[in-house]
């Protein structure tokens, strides 16, 4: 099994092939975009593929440390053009088509229209633990 | 067996140990031990007292714990000064841990997670899965909140008013698990409120039973919310308003008004409507300015205002809203409401799509993106 973080942005991805703003679809493609998406995490879980998921807030900031007995320097909200992440899928699969594939389901998620949204996701394999036996 | 009535008794067994001499933290780990071991036994040997062998277990785990790590002397001395078992304050050991476990000097997701296992007796695990933390996370949680409390003398009592925040939080904030918090946090307010006459404890007993009752109705089988005007009505817990109302009156008739009392009487106000529109706006927003007046809190303002809008009118509404800050948590979306309620549709539609960028979870951001369609979907025809 190999581990994937799928990663939706805000901003960053290129555009969507269905690429409306969410409050501009009908109240019900809004509510079938919704259902899509928490149907497709029960079915990773019910396949035994899911390990984590989480959505993330627009609003973020740049922290760094700037010294002894100073107080971290922050920066941000971000510029328009910064690549902003919404949310992460983690899942477990056997093989990189796998992966590929669950990708491809999510971003078929529906959009404006009924239409499939075609969303560009960020497909990340995680390092992994070195094996027991390397020779 | 009844786990609730197991971890009902916990409390209790605690205290009985910390007035034989052991210390707290090592007394909470051993009748945590006493309480697994007491699930493994009890189902094919109920004992008679069941009391009496938790304390009985949990003093013998206790010993060994004090034999592992501390002197021979010092363990011998224990033993000595072990009063006879009697029917003892159960009471109050159980407020004095309501208090240790509330204590000001822990921070409130320690003081949640402490009070939990040692009053609510649940295990670390439940705690960590309500929480969504590892348990390993949790455990250390709560041994450093042990630590912090650990020179706090048992037998001081506290202060009533932290510990009903700490209940408040469980109830307001708990997450998910095969626990429910929200029953956890109304079972242990009520048993505070069997411990002491205090008004706010029965005002937050109110609140939270009132709140609990429209659970049913607060949500589609989808997931997604239901606004308190389009609720189903004929769904919410008759008996538990019921209760609810009648702890909160009992508590009014003393006539020492505080926050929590102020917050049942508004939920009691939106209880005894039989539909929305019989809601009495006036009586609301008065219960506004004295949660206003008691708390000071731009939350409670803020909540005046959209009552304010639906008893003089939106555009009453939105001039009391002028004067908050803006910055406030879900402003925009009280905002987008009371546009949407003047007649501006345009400024609702967009003030909606930008309070669900802002909202703090997935069911209020999915909500408010609702809204701005379905707004949307109108100003196009």
């Amino acid at each position: 099994m190999a581990k994937y973080l799928l990663l939706k942005h805000y901003r960053g991805a290129p555009a969507s092939i269905n690429d409306v703003p969410m409050d501009q679809w009908s109240p019900e493609e809004v509510s079938a975009h919704i259902k899509y998406m928490r149907d497709f995490a029960a079915r990773l879980e019910t396949t035994g593929e899911f390990v984590d998921g989480q959505a993330l807030s627009p609003e973020g900031t740049f922290v760094r440390y700037d010294g002894e007995g100073r107080p971290p320097v922050t920066d941000g909200p971000f510029p328009e053009t910064k690549d902003l992440i919404a949310g992460w899928m983690v899942i477990d699969v056997e093989t990189y088509e796998r992966a590929l594939e669950l990708a491809g389901e999510l971003s078929a998620a529906p959009g404006a229209g009924g239409k499939p949204i075609h969303e560009w996701l960020e497909l990340r394999p995680f390092l992994t633990e070195p094996p027991t036996i390397t020779e | 067996m009844d786990a609730s009535l197991l971890r009902a008794i916990a409390p209790a067994v605690i205290g009985v140990l910390v007035r034989r001499g052991a210390d707290f933290a090592t007394a909470e780990d051993a009748v945590q031990d006493a309480l697994v071991e007491a699930l493994r036994v009890w189902p094919d040997d109920p004992p008679r007292d069941p009391k009496g062998w938790l304390v009985a277990v949990a003093w013998r785990r206790f010993l060994d714990a004090a034999r592992a790590d501390s002197s021979r002397r010092q363990r011998e001395a224990l033993v000595e000064e072990q009063p006879a078992p009697g029917p003892g304050a159960a009471a109050d050991d159980t407020l004095q841990l309501y208090f240790l476990c509330a204590h000001p000097s822990l921070t409130p997701a320690s003081a949640v997670a402490l009070t939990l296992r040692a009053v609510g007796g649940l295990t670390t695990r439940q705690i960590a899965q309500a929480y969504l933390v590892p348990e390993a996370t949790m455990a250390q949680r709560i041994s450093r909140a042990k630590r912090t409390v650990a020179g706090v003398r048992f037998d001081r009592p506290g202060d009533v008013a932290t510990v009903l925040r700490v209940l408040y939080l469980v109830f307001n904030e708990g997450y998910s698990g095969d626990v429910d918090l929200a029953a956890e946090a109304i079972r242990l307010t009520r048993q505070l409120a069997t411990a002491t006459r205090h008004e706010e404890v029965a005002g937050l007993l109110a609140l939270m039973l009132l709140h609990h009752a429209r659970r049913p109705a607060r949500t589609r089988a989808d997931g997604s919310l239901v606004p308190l005007a389009e609720q189903d009505r004929s769904l919410w817990d008759t008996r538990m308003i019921a209760e609810g109302v009648e702890v909160l009156q009992a508590a009014l008739a003393r006539d020492r008004l505080g926050e929590f009392q102020a917050q049942a009487a508004i939920a009691a106000l939106h209880a005894d409507a039989h539909c929305a529109d019989e809601t009495d706006w006036v009586q609301i927003v008065e219960w506004y300015d004295e949660l206003v007046r008691i708390t000071g809190s731009p939350v409670a303002r803020l909540n005046r205002a959209v009552a304010l809008g639906e008893a003089d009118g939106p555009r009453a509404g939105l001039a009391a809203l002028a004067e908050l800050d803006p910055a406030l948590p879900r402003f925009t979306a009280a905002s987008a409401y009371l546009h949407e309620r003047a007649g501006d549709l345009a400024s609702a539609a967009r003030l909606y799509a930008e309070a669900a960028r802002s909202a703090p979870n997935l069911p209020e951001r999915d909500h408010l993106t609702r809204q701005a369609a379905r707004i949307n979907a109108q100003l196009r025809g």
